[in-house]
């Protein structure tokens, strides 16, 4: 019986050891991987920082300013001013929108094609300002 | 062989011969123990070596492992999950609102190990191309003096490093380096300060503040533990820019020397906005001057808002005024003597150009004409004593606590007697200099209820809570005052649709150095709060040596410098600070349909 306890025995060391090694290895790996990934966040932070920086930069009062004087041909942006604050109640309801023009068949043909080209016109009219608007 | 203890033989043979067969039971009872003593030894021994040697060897562990520590060079620990600690070795500074006011970015310093040079003749010529204020004898003459070590350049551009990678010395060599950078440029400069480079090495280099809140919460900001959380200060940056342009450009019209504008919050002390001009860039900051005939002043580096301390003039006399109704000696309508000029003693107080208010006149007269001799006697009724308890309530006689380092270097200058014609010159804000700081502050308890506030350059999160200086009553009837000096009085150009302002006028002759004042040189303040309704914000605005020339005699009063300037700073920040205009509803618009 003994012999076989110390085979087993022997064969266990083996086992553990070839174990432990092989771990070893996979954690000297992992700190290997943890090492380059922290390296690489150290690069995004700075990388983050430059990019936070340049943006303030970039956004800078004195530059907007420049900037919204250089185009002020195309947008016109002024400083805020008390006067442009009011009271809701001072705000105007939008207009009533204009009811559609139907001209009834028999006015058009009474009237002739010219007035009915008119009327088109006018609805034209409408539809295009309502879509600007 | 184990002996009986009491062997027949021999107990027999002691009795047959009379003696006490005890003593043999004894005799043997000590070899046995004796016996059992000898086997017992060594075991014992073996197990305290045993035991001393797992102790030597601990302790043997122990020590070589802090003599390990000791001797090695500090390691992160790589397995720990990284935490926002290692961001940056100092904390970036935000405004209220989360903008970058002051950050850091890596580049890299430039060192030269002279014996590794190739061609130190060649590198120094190189060298001084990239960089013109070099000059190459003189980097020719270090590199090949026989120094290990020198350093070149403390902060490298990214494209001055490709550049000196180009020459290709193995002697120049590069170390990584964090610097400061100030993304506004000139904006908040004084608040600020700047930074410099403490201990170097050749890995890293210590940041440290040299001026402004930089220098003063210097330990918050490289407090490792608090390095991924930004400084927030009480600045907004829009409101700032707006300030600075504003004050600026008023400088440049008024062909003043320099001024000073304060915004804060009177509820919390805040200050939202701080500038003093002529400015720097903290990024590139200018040396101190230090010679002898050099006014501190004469320097963009001085702070004119905090370590400029001027006689603040009239702007004082509001505080008589609070003062003599908080006691209840008088009203806003009680007449008081005015009838200028006064004689006192030897002096004679008069009024601005020799004119005369009285003989009598309201204490709100008093406050709107700005009356120097009404408020001289108000000052009288009040005394001395008084007068000093109630100006050292308000933190006129105490460096203001604001968080800059340049804050408690700025003492008030305080008269060291206090006669009664102290009292009157104090009364009218002169003979006692304090800085447009410590007017923003006591200006913003009169404006805060008569509650004094602090003024501080850290965000708060809620109002402050300070001493009562005087009564909700007093502070609003001095609100009302100084409203009317607005509507009806000395700063009628500080009149701006929608917002109330309230303040007062302060002209101030320059003393000389020599003694007496300047005839032509003023120091004008305009201290305001707005809306006077509900006051939100302070606002001071100092300007030295203002003169509007656009007349046919150039004006240098306060009502035609500093207040035209306040009130286009109030119209342009008003809004930015969310404060609502009274408006006047808008006749014609009014709606008539019902439903829609």
């Amino acid at each position: 019986m003994r012999p076989v306890l110390y085979v087993f025995t022997f064969l266990a060391v083996i086992a553990l050891g070839f174990w432990a090694y092989r771990e070893n290895y996979a954690t000297q790996e992992v700190l290997r991987e943890v090492r380059s990934l922290q390296r690489e966040i150290a690069g995004l932070r700075e990388g983050l920082s430059v990019q936070k920086a340049e943006w303030a930069w970039l956004n800078r009062p004195e530059r907007l300013r420049e900037l919204v004087s250089l185009n002020f041909e195309r947008v016109p942006l002024l400083p805020m001013d008390p006067g442009q604050f009011g009271a809701t109640a001072g705000v105007a309801y939008p207009p009533p929108a204009v009811p559609a023009i139907d001209a009834p068949e028999g006015l058009a043909a009474g009237l002739g094609a010219g007035l009915a080209g008119q009327i088109g016109a006018v609805q034209a009219v409408i539809a295009s300002s309502e879509e600007g608007l | 062989m184990r002996i009986p203890l009491r062997p027949l033989a021999r107990i027999l043979d002691a009795r047959q011969k009379g003696e006490n067969p005890d003593l043999i039971e004894r005799e043997n009872l000590a070899q046995r123990h004796e016996v059992i003593r000898d086997k017992g030894q060594p075991r014992a021994s073996a197990r305290l070596g045993l035991l001393a040697l797992v102790f030597g060897c601990a302790y043997m562990t122990i020590g070589v492992r802090m003599g390990h520590l000791a001797a090695s060079e500090p390691v992160e620990p790589v397995a720990s999950a990284p935490g926002a600690e290692i961001v940056a070795q100092r904390a970036d500074i935000t405004d209220r609102n989360g903008r970058i006011l002051a950050t850091n970015m890596t580049t890299s310093a430039l060192y030269a190990h002279p014996r590794d040079m190739v061609d130190p003749k060649g590198s120094a010529r190189k060298l001084a191309a990239i960089f013109p204020d070099l000059k190459a004898d003189d980097l020719e003459r270090r590199f090949t003096d026989g120094r290990r070590f020198l350093w070149v350049r403390k902060i490298l551009s990214p494209e001055q490093m490709q550049a000196v990678h180009e020459i290709g010395d193995p002697g120049l060599l590069f170390g990584p380096r964090e610097m400061r950078l100030y993304p506004n440029g000139t904006l908040a400069a004084h608040v600020l300060g700047g930074y410099s480079f403490g201990a170097e090495g050749v890995h890293s280099a210590e940041v440290i503040g040299t001026a402004g809140i930089e220098k003063a919460m210097d330990a918050r900001l490289r407090d490792p533990a608090q390095a991924g959380k930004p400084l927030e200060l009480s600045l907004d940056l829009t409101v700032q820019a707006t300030v600075e342009e504003v004050l600026s450009a008023g400088i440049t019209m008024l062909n003043a020397r320099g001024g000073a504008a304060i915004v804060m919050d009177v509820r919390t002390g805040e200050i939202i906005a701080l500038a003093s001009a002529p400015t720097f860039d903290p990024n590139d900051r200018p040396v101190p001057l230090v010679g002898k005939d050099d006014e501190p002043s004469d320097s963009p580096l001085f702070n004119r808002a905090v370590q400029g301390v001027y006689e603040l003039g009239s702007a004082f006399k509001i505080f008589a005024a609070a003062q003599a109704m908080e006691l209840g000696l008088v009203t806003p309508d009680t007449m008081v003597n005015a009838n200028a000029p006064m004689s006192w003693g030897k002096h004679k107080i008069k009024e601005f150009q020799g004119k005369n208010y009285g003989p009598m006149l309201s204490v709100r007269g008093v406050i709107e004409k700005s009356s120097n001799v009404g408020t001289a006697n108000i000052a009288l009724m009040i005394g001395p004593q008084r007068q000093q308890a109630f100006l050292k309530s308000l933190g006129f006689f105490d460096p203001t606590p604001v968080e800059l380092i340049e804050a408690p270097g700025a003492k008030p200058l305080i008269p060291r007697r206090w006669p009664e014609i102290v009292t009157i010159t104090t009364s009218y804000g002169h003979g006692m200099s304090a800085s447009p700081m410590h007017l923003a502050a006591a200006y913003a308890s009169i404006a805060n209820g008569g509650i004094y506030v602090k003024p501080t350059l850290i965000k708060q999160t809620g109002p402050a809570s300070g001493v009562r200086v005087m009564s909700e009553k007093v502070a609003k009837d001095s609100v009302a005052m100084l409203r009317s000096v607005v509507t009806h009085g000395t700063a009628s150009l500080a009149e701006v649709k929608g917002y109330e302002v309230a303040g007062k006028t302060g002209t101030a002759d320059k003393p000389k150095k020599s003694g007496g004042y300047y005839k032509d040189k003023v120091i004008n303040t305009f201290a305001s709060t707005f809306p006077a309704s509900n006051p939100r914000y302070v606002v001071i605005v100092t300007l030295d040596e203002p003169s509007d020339n656009s007349g046919p005699k150039p004006l240098r009063t306060a009502g035609w410098t500093s207040v035209p300037v306040a009130a286009e700073m109030i119209r342009r920040i008003a809004p930015l600070l969310d404060v609502r205009p009274l408006v006047d509803p808008i006749t014609g618009t009014a709606l008539t349909a019902a439903a829609n």
